[in-house]
């Protein structure tokens, strides 16, 4: 665990930075080694990120999932969990949030899309709290449990979709009620019929309540001190146990919040599908490229997304696959991980010139105090 | 007069890191075949100075000289290459290898691509014989005592061909028994013609095994001594800086009302077999400290538990000022006057990665005066920070740095302060003093005894018997989770307690609890 928090929990500007710049490097390296030209490629994706209003706003829907699940993945693990479950979380709160839309009838939208809101997000806090309740009062490792409760939850749901509100003759779910839909109109209207929601909006709502919650709440005080000593935490009489379970709700709440706004904002139906969509997964890249602090997730699901969206674009005007741009994710991440290797482009004249002296090397990890 | 060249020679060394000096001008020669004690408080600069010469840290200033050449120590690998080896404090060893694996780990000898096993095990076996280092190859190391596993380190350095050795704190981990094997281990090498530093700040073994003594205090070498032209108290005075007296003046006086009565406590194994602790009964009076004897293991952790609330009781009860605390939370123990220096500060006591200010609240950051509405008020917590840090004198770049950059005896510092400010009624101190140097051990004692004379009944648990003595008003011995006797402290008596130690109840008198 130590090992992992301390990959995780580095808030390095130029880290991350010079990290991006390289995997974009090894991308256009790539690319070159299969004989595409890599800058029409770079500017084809540039370009639809940044090309219509349409694009601008389908680019902060791509973002948006990212947020919630990369603010998932982060919230655990500064409390010293490693949330691999934001997948199934996010399923989860996919799937309640579609029932509540579809099976409830007559209410008004100010009650009805609330509650499909917020029952999603629920569903996703208690799917996050089977692992911290078996993590606590088991011993559970919560990394084995996550990922079996995402095979868990993929099936589960669906199960649920095609036993509940299953559209006839389609391998998906009836469309959710108007009432129940976060959908923006005015606004799609203005981005060219972009899809857009309240998701972006909550989210960095998120954004600010993840900060709040763990840097000026007693109760943040508490999950960070689990999360760095659970031992001292023991000691000093705060109660380790429920503060793991509380992280790990929390930690679900956010990722179930992705997956609600996924069917009530962007598709109003669930589709069962054979594999879950990795949202959860590109959270926990999300969160490593933040270095775990809510602002630098934001950040980085934005380049993330944009990536993402971006793709299609390399594909359509520069005849590169889209794969391309995982490549360049996994680059980033790698390179972000392996610390030193960075430091060494920074440092280039100068390996271990600076050696940091033990343990001050961790100076600005919470740098949300001060 | 002819001098021999040194083996080692450091000139004018300088080391910085931000906020501090740690190395300052430090000049220093090593002759040969001699023993070299490098003598200084924690936090001095030893161990920065010993890792420039081993190539971890490049000075800032001054040169190194070894065997009369200039050389710049890049790594550890060059290090090695110049014979210079070193027995670090916490050991480097792969568990579930040997002996042997352990000691050519890097270096195998080999036999077309495998290694060779009986060629490892020779060498080892001559290498031990030669330095009478008496290991058994074969064995794994985690199934070997600490002071075999220094051995193997020793070894270690050894087969890779060092003829400087440093040994980092080396006893801070034996036993009384393991140490005086240590010093012949030391008296042999230094025969064989090895020069040695021994980084250390424990006088006595200086006085037995030291030909010369280099003190340094904050980062500066402030004189250099022939062991037999000097003794401990002229010793302790150069490392400190200021006199130090090693008898507290204890005041003796009546004791007040009883405040902590533990009552027939009896606690269950976590393998749910035998008793840990069996009908255990004793009572502090206020402005009283109740110490506790024994060899470790015996039940003392899970005594602590039991009273702090951090373990369930199987029968018995705590009670504290009249408060019944058996069926209460850690936290509401805490709030009802129960406060604990724990035995492993920096896994129980402190959350490294946190602020020394985030710290200092631990255990009271609930308080109303903390913030209301369960927020958190970051200027009454960064005040109470530096007030506490002011009046106790923790030595720190500020409130904001984490508290993993103090050094040892300022960390335990913090957690005296945190937990003396808070008023406790009992003050458990588990081995407060392990590990520190004389000035924080004589800081620690003498707050100790001011909260016993402001009232507080205080449980002092510690290995070492001399601590006790000087501390405690009653001494009382654990053996196998039972209270063997008690001894009033005025009655020094080490035969008793020893008896009592290996498990004999005291007859007659004093019988106390069981």
């Amino acid at each position: 665990m130590t090992k992992w928090s301390q990959i995780f929990i580095k808030s390095n500007l130029l880290v991350p930075l010079v990290a991006i710049v390289l995997g974009l490097l090894c991308g256009a390296l790539v690319m070159w080694l299969g004989g595409y030209n890599s800058w029409s490629a770079y500017s084809a994706l540039f370009h639809k990120v940044f090309g219509s209003s349409y694009d601008i706003g389908e680019t902060i829907r791509t973002i948006t999932p990212l947020l919630f699940t990369g603010l998932s993945v982060g919230f655990a693990f500064r409390a010293g969990l490693f949330n691999i479950g934001a997948e199934g979380q996010f399923m989860i709160g996919m799937t309640a949030a579609t029932i509540v839309g579809v099976k409830l009838h007559g209410l008004p939208a100010i009650v009805h899309a609330p509650l499909a809101l917020v029952v999603g997000a629920l569903a996703g806090g208690l799917w996050g709290a089977i692992a911290g309740f078996l993590k606590s009062n088991r011993g559970v490792n919560e990394v084995i449990s996550c990922i079996m409760l995402n095979w868990i939850a993929l099936y589960l749901s669906n199960y649920l979709i095609s036993s509940l509100v299953l559209e006839k003759g389609q391998q998906r779910s009836e469309m959710i009620q108007e009432s129940a839909s976060l959908s923006i109109g005015w606004l799609s209207k203005a981005l060219d019929n972009a899809r857009m929601d309240w998701g972006i909006f909550i989210g960095m709502i998120c954004v600010a309540l993840f900060y709040i919650l763990l840097w000026r709440t007693k109760q943040g005080y508490e999950l960070r001190a689990v999360g760095h000593n659970a031992d001292a935490a023991r000691v000093s009489g705060i109660n380790v146990k429920g503060s793991m379970l509380k992280s790990m709700m929390i930690s679900g709440i956010f990722a179930g919040l992705g997956g609600v706004f996924e069917v009530l904002g962007v598709f109003h139906y669930q589709v069962v599908t054979a594999a879950s969509p990795g949202y959860g997964f590109d959270g926990i890249a999300v969160a490593l490229l933040g270095g775990n602090h809510p602002i630098g997730i934001l950040l980085g699901s934005v380049l993330f997304g944009a990536l993402t969206y971006g793709s299609a674009g390399m594909n359509f005007t520069a005849n590169v696959p889209t794969e391309i741009v995982r490549i360049v994710i996994g680059c980033i991440i790698f390179f972000v991980a392996s610390h030193g290797l960075i430091q060494m482009f920074l440092k280039p004249r100068k390996p271990g010139r600076k050696p940091k002296k033990k343990g001050a090397v961790d100076g600005g990890s919470d740098l949300g105090l001060g | 007069m002819e001098q021999a060249v040194p083996v080692v020679e450091l000139r004018g060394i300088t080391k910085r890191f931000p906020g501090i000096v740690a190395n300052d001008n430090i000049s220093l020669q090593l002759r040969k075949g001699e023993i070299h004690a490098l003598l200084g408080e924690n936090g001095a600069g030893k161990s920065t100075l010993m890792s420039i010469l081993f190539g971890l840290y490049q000075p800032d200033e001054g040169e190194i000289y070894v065997n009369g050449s200039r050389e710049i120590i890049d790594g550890p690998g060059k290090a090695i290459k110049l014979g210079i080896g070193m027995v670090h404090q916490h050991f480097k060893l792969v568990q579930n290898f040997t002996v042997a694996e352990n000691i050519v780990l890097g270096i195998e000898p080999r036999r077309g691509f495998s290694i060779n096993y009986r060629q490892a095990h020779r060498k080892v076996s001559e290498l031990s014989e030669q330095y009478g280092l008496k290991v058994d190859p074969k064995v794994q190391i985690q199934d070997i005592t600490v002071g075999m596993q220094q051995r193997v380190e020793i070894l270690k350095t050894l087969y890779r061909g060092a003829e400087i050795l440093i040994f980092d704190e080396p006893t801070a981990v034996l036993t009384v028994q393991e140490i005086h094997e240590l010093m012949q281990i030391l008296r042999n090498l230094a025969a064989e013609g090895k020069s040695i530093i021994l980084i250390t700040h424990k006088l006595k073994e200086i006085m037995e095994v030291s030909d010369r003594v280099t003190v340094i205090r904050r980062g500066r070498v402030i004189d250099t001594l022939t062991t037999s032209e000097t003794n401990e108290s002229e010793l302790a005075e150069k490392m400190v800086g200021r006199r130090v007296s090693f008898q507290l003046d204890k005041e003796k006086r009546e004791p007040g009302p009883t405040l902590l009565q533990v009552n027939h406590l009896t606690l269950r194994g976590s393998d749910k077999g035998r008793n840990v602790l069996t009908d255990v009964s004793f009572e502090i009076r206020a402005g009283e400290i109740y110490g506790l004897a024994g060899v470790d293991g015996n039940g003392q952790h899970e005594l602590v538990d039991a009273i702090t609330g951090l373990r369930p009781i199987e029968s018995g009860s705590v009670v504290l000022g009249g408060v019944d605390l058996t069926r209460k939370s850690v936290r509401d123990r805490m709030s009802a006057g129960v406060a604990q220096i724990p035995e492993d500060r920096q896994k129980q006591g402190l959350v490294l990665d946190f602020k020394v200010s985030e710290n200092m609240v631990l255990t009271t950051y609930k308080d109303s005066r903390f913030g209301r509405g369960g927020f958190i008020d970051e200027k009454a917590i960064n005040e109470h920070a530096s007030k506490l840090v002011g009046e106790f004198d923790v030595r720190t770049a500020g409130i904001h740095v984490p508290m993993r950059s103090l050094s040892g005896g300022n960390q335990q510092k913090a957690i005296i302060a945190r937990e003396l400010t808070r008023d406790p009624q009992l003050l458990i101190a588990v081995q407060p003093t392990r590990g520190l140097d004389i000035g924080a051990i004589e800081f620690v004692h003498e707050r100790l005894l001011q909260a016993k004379n402001e009232g507080k009944a205080i449980l002092l648990i510690s290995y070492e018997l001399d601590e006790l003595y000087k501390m405690s008003d009653r001494i009382a011995v654990i053996f196998d989770g039972q209270i063997m006797g008690e001894l009033d402290s005025e009655e020094v008596d080490d035969e008793k307690l020893g008896l009592m130690m290996s498990g004999n109840r005291l007859k007659g008198e004093g019988g106390g609890a069981a």
